[in-house]
């Protein structure tokens, strides 16, 4: 088959548009995901050729990306959050509802091209769900109603631009401001202070404020940013720092199901963060910065590009800033397409280079060699939204909050069963108990602490406090009531990580999936108390066994339920030694039919 | 003397490879007939187990309802059930079939495929009905070791069996377990 000349065109538009260069490939991909609803064979080969890549590295990469697809989608392709709230929140019968609507199953393309539908992790919008995404646009608040409309709007082929705006509306919904929140900085307030007093002046403020990473590992900000200036050494010691360029990265890649604090630090306090950015840059000796957005928060791009263009205006970003010779800085928006292994730092570089999100073997680690191998900084948009207050107010500002070991406040997103879902900050040293109860939480069951990745917290542990030193967090707080099943809540994480896991390392590609097959086997009914012990041992290996965060993580869930809630896995148990885990006679059915079989050889006991 | 322990062996869905393997075990074979007595195998040609047989070697993955027979009985009298190479630890070869469904392997091979005469799909009771998938053991009866390899090396078979027989848990030193 030829493809047609304007199609060609329009592929290689996307690819000169990016400046033929292989770092862009994901952002090429996007746009040729965008443009014809898939990335067709035809398109592969042209950007292949184009960048000097082989054709088979640009296919890894779409089939590395869940919003990228190698099969045809529909004009409408809607996807629904399948995270756990919004499954709670009866996601899943509002999708049976919409599919039967509009005849496609979720998975599937309809036979007219016109709609397709489907499942995603979370969309970051867990306090206003159901939530799902058209086209890449953010749908809050879904409901049967809404979805009759869509349907409607769907069928009559209304381009989603023209689509009524209350279905794309999304609040910040701050329910509870604190230490950062209340007291945004002014624009270039903390840029002046850096010029003003001087980069060691306001790095060693940033020191004196004890601010620590806020994506959740809570690394101490200042040391990596020394690190990062300093530059790796080469063998004989003598630092590399001159040959070095330097990177700053910021992590927006909030893809932790319950996280979305960085939503509204993005819609609201952008400017603040990449001022902090710009400070960081400065103190590292950064030229080239990155956001590195995920790509569900697509819709917040145009905005951001807006103030972008508004700091070059105002030479907060650009040549020579704020009149200070050699500050050269400026700022790229770098969009994800759905990974959420991408979250952790060196596989979101690895997705910046425009390569598929794999982890690298860390040490080395970014802050020596991490963008193009140059020393890079990354940190969490918190993290910069509070390095530019610290630079306005001083370190001192920030320290006096929280405990000995946690300075400053937490900004966390609050989801789940509770009166009053929504972005709550608060000093370090508070404890759950006082959190359950600003949110109005009531018959609580469980707080998943942290996302899937983090820790689930039951009654006794009430009393525990976020910080570092007892239960660290990169802001996921997900409540659930009496009336919620635990099982089901392992079931949602473990097939979450399974369908995220990047397949590089074995533990964690098979394992993850193991721990999914067994855990539906106790949901299903089919378990006994001997499939505990393989599930354990399972759950250890793929924790101490998995090259990166995201397979160290996997079996968090089961294990802290298995400790939390060992009865509720007890109820499900079968009184039998061992049974398989799926409907033996059932397995036999096709066959049965098709030799028009039914005696009793032709049945299996379970 | 003690008594001798028990051993019985069969192939489900393999290909007795690996019983072929645990033949490469050459003249030790008479050293372990004074530790061991074959029960059900197709070495011996015994078509069912002894009320209490030791150890239950089982070859291949279950891929129809005569496996699942049979695996039961082994599961019933084996006080030691061991899952023996790639087919029986994975599903192995066979397993390839589980990305087709089953339909489509059932009319090509006996209704549209190439050649055929009289195109029907056999039914008989005498025959065993065909699962939708084909299974690891694991996943049908609790299994207590698994002896890896496609086949097991005759050595991984003697240290196995020559282990349980001592009353230690079997374990394969690297150079069992390293295939290239």
């Amino acid at each position: 088959m030829t493809w047609s000349e304007s199609k060609q065109e329009k592929v290689l538009a996307i690819v000169s548009k990016h400046e033929i260069r292989q770092t862009r490939l994901l952002q090429i991909l996007r746009e040729v995901q965008d443009e014809f609803h898939c990335v067709p064979k035809n398109a592969l080969e042209i950007v292949a050729a184009e960048l000097g890549l082989a054709r088979t590295k640009v296919e890894g990469v779409v089939q590395f990306y869940s919003l990228l697809s190698l099969e045809q989608q529909g004009r409408f392709h809607i996807l629904f959050s399948d995270s756990i709230t919004d499954q709670f929140q009866g996601s899943r019968g509002l999708m049976d509802y919409l599919s039967a609507k509009l005849g496609v199953k979720p998975g599937q393309t309809r036979g007219d091209g016109k709609v397709s539908l489907g499942f995603t992790s979370c969309t970051g919008l867990c306090d206003q769900g159901p939530a799902g995404l058209v086209n890449g646009h953010w749908l809050s608040r879904l409901n049967e109603s809404r979805i009759d409309r869509i349907v409607d709007l769907v069928e009559r082929e209304v381009p989603v631009s023209s689509w009524p705006l209350e279905f794309f509306h999304v609040e910040d919904n701050i329910q509870s401001p604190g230490l950062l929140l209340q007291s945004p900085i002014d624009q270039g307030e903390a840029l002046k202070q850096l010029v003003r007093e001087g980069f060691e002046e306001i790095f060693m403020e940033i020191n004196r404020s004890g601010l620590r990473g806020r994506g959740g590992a809570g690394f101490e900000t200042a040391w990596k940013w020394r690190f990062c200036a300093e530059g790796p050494e080469d063998y004989s010691g003598s630092s590399l720092a001159d040959k070095n360029e330097r990177f700053v990265v910021c992590n927006a890649d909030e893809g932790e199901p319950g996280t979305f604090k960085d939503r509204i630090l993005l819609n609201s306090y952008a400017h603040q963060v990449f001022e902090g950015m710009t400070v960081c840059a400065g103190i590292v000796g950064a030229k080239q910065g990155f956001l590195y957005l995920r790509g569900e928060y697509l819709r917040l791009r145009p905005q951001l590009e807006a103030i972008l263009a508004n700091r070059r205006a105002k030479n907060f970003l650009g040549k020579s800033i704020l009149g200070r010779n050699g500050f050269d800085f400026d700022i790229e928006i770098h969009m994800g397409a759905g990974a959420y292994v991408c979250g952790e730092e060196s596989a979101l570089i690895e997705s910046l280079e425009g390569k598929r999100g794999v982890p690298r073997v860390r040490p080395p680690y970014p802050i020596d060699r991490g963008y193009l191998d140059q020393p890079t900084v990354v940190n969490n948009v918190e993290t910069f939204a509070a390095v530019a207050a610290i630079a306005a107010y001083g370190g001192a500002w920030f320290a006096t909050q929280g405990t000995d070991k946690s300075k400053g406040s937490k900004i966390i997103s609050i989801s789940g069963d509770c009166e009053r879902p929504g972005i709550y900050e608060y000093d370090f040293g508070i404890s759950i108990a006082e959190i359950l109860m600003d949110c109005g939480a009531e018959n609580t069951l469980a707080v998943q602490v942290g996302g899937p990745s983090g820790g689930i917290i039951s009654g006794k542990e009430y009393h525990r406090k976020l910080a570092f030193e007892d239960l660290g967090t990169g802001g996921s707080f997900m409540i659930f009531n009496k009336k919620r099943d635990v099982l089901e809540i392992v079931r949602n994480f473990t097939h979450f990580f399974a369908h995220e896991s990047c397949g590089f390392c074995t533990p964690c590609r098979v394992g993850t999936t193991l721990l999914k097959n067994e855990v539906d086997k106790i949901c299903d009914g089919h378990a006994t108390s001997l499939d505990l012990v393989g599930l354990s041992s399972l759950a250890k290996f793929i924790k101490t066994a998995s090259h990166c965060g995201l397979g160290q993580s996997a079996a968090n869930p089961v294990l802290g339920s298995l400790s939390h809630f060992p009865q509720a896995y007890k109820d499900r148990f079968k009184d039998v030694v061992f049974e398989p885990g799926f409907d033996l006679d059932e397995s036999l059915e096709t066959a049965r039919r098709m030799s028009a079989r039914d005696d009793p050889w032709a049945h299996l006991e379970q | 003397m003690a008594e001798k322990l028990k051993i019985a062996t069969t192939s489900l869905g393999g290909c007795f490879g690996c019983h072929m393997s645990f033949l490469d075990i050459d003249e030790r074979i008479i050293d372990l007939f004074d530790l061991v007595e074959f029960d059900r195998s197709p070495l011996t040609d015994i078509k069912h187990c002894s009320e209490y047989v030791d150890i239950g070697l089982i070859e291949g993955g279950v891929c129809n309802s005569e496996n699942v027979h049979t695996l039961r009985e082994f599961r019933k009298s084996c006080k030691v059930l061991i899952a023996v190479g790639a087919c029986a630890i994975n599903g192995g070869l066979p397993a390839l079939r589980n990305f087709i469904p089953l339909e489509e392997c059932l009319a090509e091979s006996y209704l549209t495929g190439e050649g055929i005469d009289n195109p029907q799909i056999p039914s008989d009771i005498e025959l065993p009905l065909l699962l939708d998938k084909v299974h690891p053991i694991h996943e049908l009866v609790k299994v207590d070791y698994f002896l890896p390899g496609c086949p097991p090396s005759g050595n991984a078979f003697w240290r196995f069996i020559t282990d349980l027989a001592a009353g230690k848990t079997p374990t394969l030193p690297y150079e069992l377990v390293h295939y290239d």
